[in-house]
């Protein structure tokens, strides 16, 4: 059973200019324990797909259309009080881009975590919080005693654990992870990743990873959408997508990504930058910049559709 | 041998820590950010010398050092034979045109109230390399080196009007404009989109194929490194731990440091191998840097005493490969 469906979501930004059409359309399927990674460039909407999956966009964000259904339960229907009390971080949480900069410098992360644990789950004595705060840290292997320190006496790494600490303070069956490893070196990147894995399996949560590295999701997801301009252009299993890469896109990401392991090639770029999402292009988004471009590329918008098993992939070419 | 065109000796920059007005009365002993602590290495004609760590390893202030932005503690810098490490700022002036940097982040580097067009003229006008329809010209084969073509479409334009590769290019061009024999690229492409990583990296490849330009690469992406790496040089905490050809370094990796930071790059590959092993803790604080070995404190194969007493030096174990590692010494 799909723990969490989304369909044919749009979410926009109003502007002065009109609507920054950020997320159109997009649809997929998670299944419990499934892990599912968003890749793509900056401003290609994937973000504003976590956000909307919690409705905490910002002021000028608005879903139009479409729905997210947890476990059968429309989230973009459900009234605000409701969602806070079922959803929002009960069910699902969010580990912030970022996350560095994300915490609070003026409260000891202690206080921060039972905050997040009272907000959620009320009548909660604050003693009962502080020994879940407490075993939090030691899950995400970090000294418990360190609890009471601020933020900035934290490093890097040590304020990521501590905000998946925070997102699994209320034992989420869905953990977001925006960007979780970005601004982190690399050897503190794979600590990260690892104990998201073990995370992951330990406590069966199911995942949604949003970075712009594709070899993170490699590392750590089971299915890979691929986003360009606010669409989802291909969507597979990690293994599919990276060897089939059908649409020229993906094609153009995967060969930007070079492997350490491969032999010694020149890197391939995309030429151009992503479309203006006020007014993007029509048909395929990707047109301007496809080498395959045919003239129904101009004027059909191409559907996802599915090739073969469980592999879909939105281009006229297929 | 071929040709170096810098060469670096025991290098050393020790940045002063201000300390706050009641520590200052009750500590009298003055500390130091050890940033670069003795390192040496050369940069050979028509090479890309790679300069890998995390960051907090001082390879940004060893790129700076090495064209004099900052001025070493101690040590000596050879451009061309002589000693640029004590020269004055009028010497270093001179050299300007030799020698050039290209920094991170292209939307902080670029002022934003310049055109294109001054943005690259300003390195020729500071010269005084040229003037007039001449400079023009070299604006316009500098744009077209850097395929920002055609150039009348970008001449006028403000940084806020090009994309982040383009400015990156456009960052790229001053550098180029006053024909270098020397770069110094700090992480060039780090704070840039995938799609357009490639572009650049490209240029300087392209750069070094056909003007024989060099080039000092600091990055922290080893999988970036190796694909344009003639040879690379990993640092930790102010010190180079392994250095040598990039294919040696990568795929016969000496040092546990190099080993641990290979081994904790994720593949996109899903055959691949994936990550399993990865070192504990972070780079500690280069004020003080741990004794002896300065990775003694996460290395995965301490051997015992030696590691925390002596500190190892840059041996060559085969040719033109060198490691700092007790584990290699007699």
């Amino acid at each position: 059973m799909s723990l969490l469906a989304v369909r044919n979501l749009s979410t926009f930004y109003k502007t002065m200019r009109g609507f920054v059409r950020a997320v159109e359309n997009v649809s997929f399927e998670l299944r419990e324990k499934e892990a599912l990674g968003f890749a793509g460039e900056s401003g290609c909407g994937k973000t504003t797909i976590a956000l909307s999956l919690l409705r905490i966009l910002p002021n000028n964000g608005v879903i139009v259309n479409g729905q997210i259904l947890f476990r059968d339960m429309d989230i973009v229907k459900m009234n605000e009080d409701e969602l806070r009390k079922k959803i929002r971080w009960k069910k699902i949480s969010l580990v912030f881009q970022g996350a560095m900069n994300a915490l609070n410098p003026v409260y000891r992360i202690e206080d921060q975590i039972i905050e997040a644990i009272k907000t959620h789950e009320l009548g909660i004595s604050k003693t009962e919080a502080k020994k879940r705060a407490r075993q939090l840290f030691e899950l995400v292997g970090i000294e418990p005693s360190r609890i009471t320190h601020y933020p900035h006496e934290f490093s890097g790494g040590m304020r990521q654990r501590a905000m998946l600490a925070m997102a699994l303070a209320t034992n989420p069956e869905l953990l977001i992870a925006d960007e979780p490893s970005t601004a982190l070196d690399v050897i503190v990147q794979a600590q990260v990743l690892k104990l998201i894995k073990e995370l992951k399996e330990k406590l069966n949560l199911s995942l949604i990873l949003i970075t712009h590295d594709l070899s993170i999701i490699t590392e750590t997801c089971d299915k890979v959408a691929i986003m360009y301009a606010g669409k989802i252009v291909e969507l597979g299993s990690v293994g599919d997508v990276y060897k089939e890469k059908l649409h020229p896109y993906a094609r153009g990401l995967v060969s930007a990504f070079p492997s350490i392991n491969a032999p010694r090639t020149r890197m391939n770029s995309i030429p151009g930058s992503p479309p203006d999402l006020l007014s993007p292009p029509s048909g395929c988004r990707f047109n301007p910049r496809c080498e395959f471009a045919m003239d129904i590329c101009r004027k059909k918008e191409p559907q996802l559709i599915e090739v073969k098993k469980g592999h879909l992939v939105a281009c006229h070419l297929f | 041998m071929p040709e170096s065109i810098i060469e670096v000796f025991d290098l050393k920059k020790w940045f002063p820590v201000r300390l706050g007005f009641f520590s200052s009365l009750v500590s009298r002993k003055q500390l130091y950010v050890k940033a670069v602590d003795g390192i040496s290495f050369d940069i050979r004609k028509k090479e890309i010398f790679g300069l890998a760590g995390e960051s907090g390893s001082g390879k940004t202030t060893t790129g700076r050092l090495v064209i004099r932005l900052e001025k070493p503690t101690s040590g000596k810098i050879f451009f061309h034979g002589k000693d640029i490490a004590k020269a004055s700022e009028e010497e270093i002036k001179k050299l300007r045109n030799k020698m050039q940097i290209v920094f991170q982040d292209p939307y902080e580097s670029l002022n934003p109230r310049m055109t294109v067009f001054d943005i690259l003229a300003e390195p020729l006008r500071v010269q005084k390399l040229a003037s007039g329809a001449e400079l023009e010209e070299k604006v316009y084969k500098a744009l077209e080196s850097i395929q920002l073509v055609p150039p009348e479409e970008f001449i006028w334009r403000f940084p806020h009007e090009l994309s982040g590769g383009q400015r990156q290019r456009v960052a790229t061009g001053r550098a180029l404009i006053v024909n270098p024999e020397f770069i110094v690229a700090d992480e060039p492409v780090s704070m840039l989109d995938v799609s357009i990583r490639a572009e650049i990296l490209n240029l300087m490849f392209d750069l070094k194929e056909t003007y024989g330009v060099s080039f000092l690469y600091i990055t922290h992406d080893l999988a970036l490194a190796r694909h344009i790496c003639d040879r690379i040089a990993v640092m930790y905490l102010g010190k180079i731990m392994e250095k040598g050809d990039v294919e040696k370094v990568i795929f016969e990796p000496l040092h546990p440091y190099t080993k641990a930071l290979i081994d904790a790059v994720p593949d996109p590959n899903p055959e691949a191998r994936r990550i399993e092993t990865v070192i504990k803790g972070e780079i500690p604080s280069p004020i003080n840097p741990p004794s002896g070995c300065r990775f003694h404190t996460r290395c995965p194969q301490f051997i015992g005493n030696i590691c925390k007493e002596r500190e190892p030096l840059l041996v060559e174990i085969e040719k033109e490969h060198y490691v700092a590692c007790h584990l290699y010494s007699k």
